[in-house]
């Protein structure tokens, strides 16, 4: 009897694979209507950190190249806006909820990617931005509510994503750099 | 034979197996439970990339996957080493992306497709030409919650 149960528990253990299945959430953009007119949307040049990999895996960062170490920082400073510079997205009042009245960035990240970027580095850079706003959303919780951003119940979490909006658009498709 | 059925006075009484096979069942029973059987095998070499800022995917049930990778060995012979589509058991083309969504959406309860996500499994070394072109029509089919999947970084 055990030994036939010992059989199938090594059976079982062997072929097990709890493995959960992790990866990065995004939402992807609906596609415009093509009877709505396509509105200028005109955005301030400062409300834009334009982020562009090439075919090579290089980065341009607002027109400066840039190594993807160094861009959780920019993007952090980005979307972060401490000091309210002139250079960095401007900011509205907004009043939320639970908060009260706060300076809401109006910054957004565009992202574009090459058809020859690899996969690998599009990932990078897309978790480095993601970094770059769990970090700056992390902070706000530590400030506001003494905990990190995990730890925070689900109506905080709210809050703070709406203090800090997770903003990043990826442009339509492009073929610039061949294959 | 006089001392055959004597008792051995002192020491440490011999611990009794009667329970185990109870407690290899339990355990027997977890891992049955816990086990999902990998369903149909994977014909593109998907080599993970890493991150560190994933989320965990939620509610296994309502997720789709769609793979995607250069064949493994066994079919570069037939297929060759680009970049292919996997959906469910077989290489698919572009085009087949509606239809795999349509009849997943079948397959679900009406009130839980809004929840529907789409997991893409890419090999790291892909061109997101590939990538581009898949999210573009899933877009299409407004399947607009994706996921995409990585490795945890160590």
């Amino acid at each position: 009897m055990a030994d036939i149960a010992f059989l199938l528990l090594i059976f079982f253990l062997v072929t097990t694979t709890m493995d959960v299945d992790t990866g990065l959430l995004r939402r992807l953009p609906p596609i415009p209507d093509k009877s709505q007119k396509v509105e200028d949307t005109k955005v301030n040049k400062r409300n834009v950190l334009a982020v562009l990999v090439n075919a090579q895996d290089r980065l341009l960062v607002n027109g400066e190249p840039t190594d993807i170490s160094q861009l959780r920082a920019k993007a952090k400073e980005f979307v972060a806006n401490a000091t309210d510079s002139p250079n960095l997205p401007e900011r509205e009042l907004k009043n939320i909820e639970g908060v009260g009245n706060v300076m809401v960035s109006k910054g957004v990240v565009s992202l574009q990617n090459d058809r020859g970027t690899s996969y690998q580095m599009y990932i990078k850079v897309q978790n480095e931005l993601i970094a770059a706003y769990n970090e700056v959303q992390d902070e706000y919780a530590m400030q506001h509510f003494g905990k990190k951003f995990v730890a925070l119940y689900d109506d905080e979490q709210e809050m703070v994503k709406k203090v800090y909006p997770q903003r990043i658009s990826e442009a339509e498709p492009k073929n610039i750099g061949g294959n | 034979m006089a001392n055959f059925g004597r008792k051995k006075k002192g020491g440490m009484p011999a611990i009794s197996t009667a329970s185990l096979p109870d407690v290899v069942f339990m355990l027997l029973f977890f891992f049955m439970v816990s086990t999902t059987m990998r369903k149909g095998e994977v014909l593109v070499k998907t080599i993970l990339p890493e991150a560190t800022e994933y989320a965990k995917l939620e509610r296994k049930s309502l997720v789709s996957y769609i793979y995607i990778g250069s064949p493994i060995k066994a079919y570069q012979a037939k297929f060759g080493t680009e970049p292919r589509i996997q959906l469910n058991d077989t290489y698919k083309s572009l085009n087949d992306i509606r239809d795999f969504i349509a009849s997943e959406r079948e397959a679900r309860d009406e009130a839980d497709r809004q929840y529907m996500t789409t997991s893409l499994k890419v090999d790291k070394d892909t061109r997101m030409g590939i990538v581009t072109d898949v999210k573009q029509e899933l877009r299409k089919v407004s399947a607009l919650k994706i996921n995409y999947s990585t490795r945890k970084a160590l």
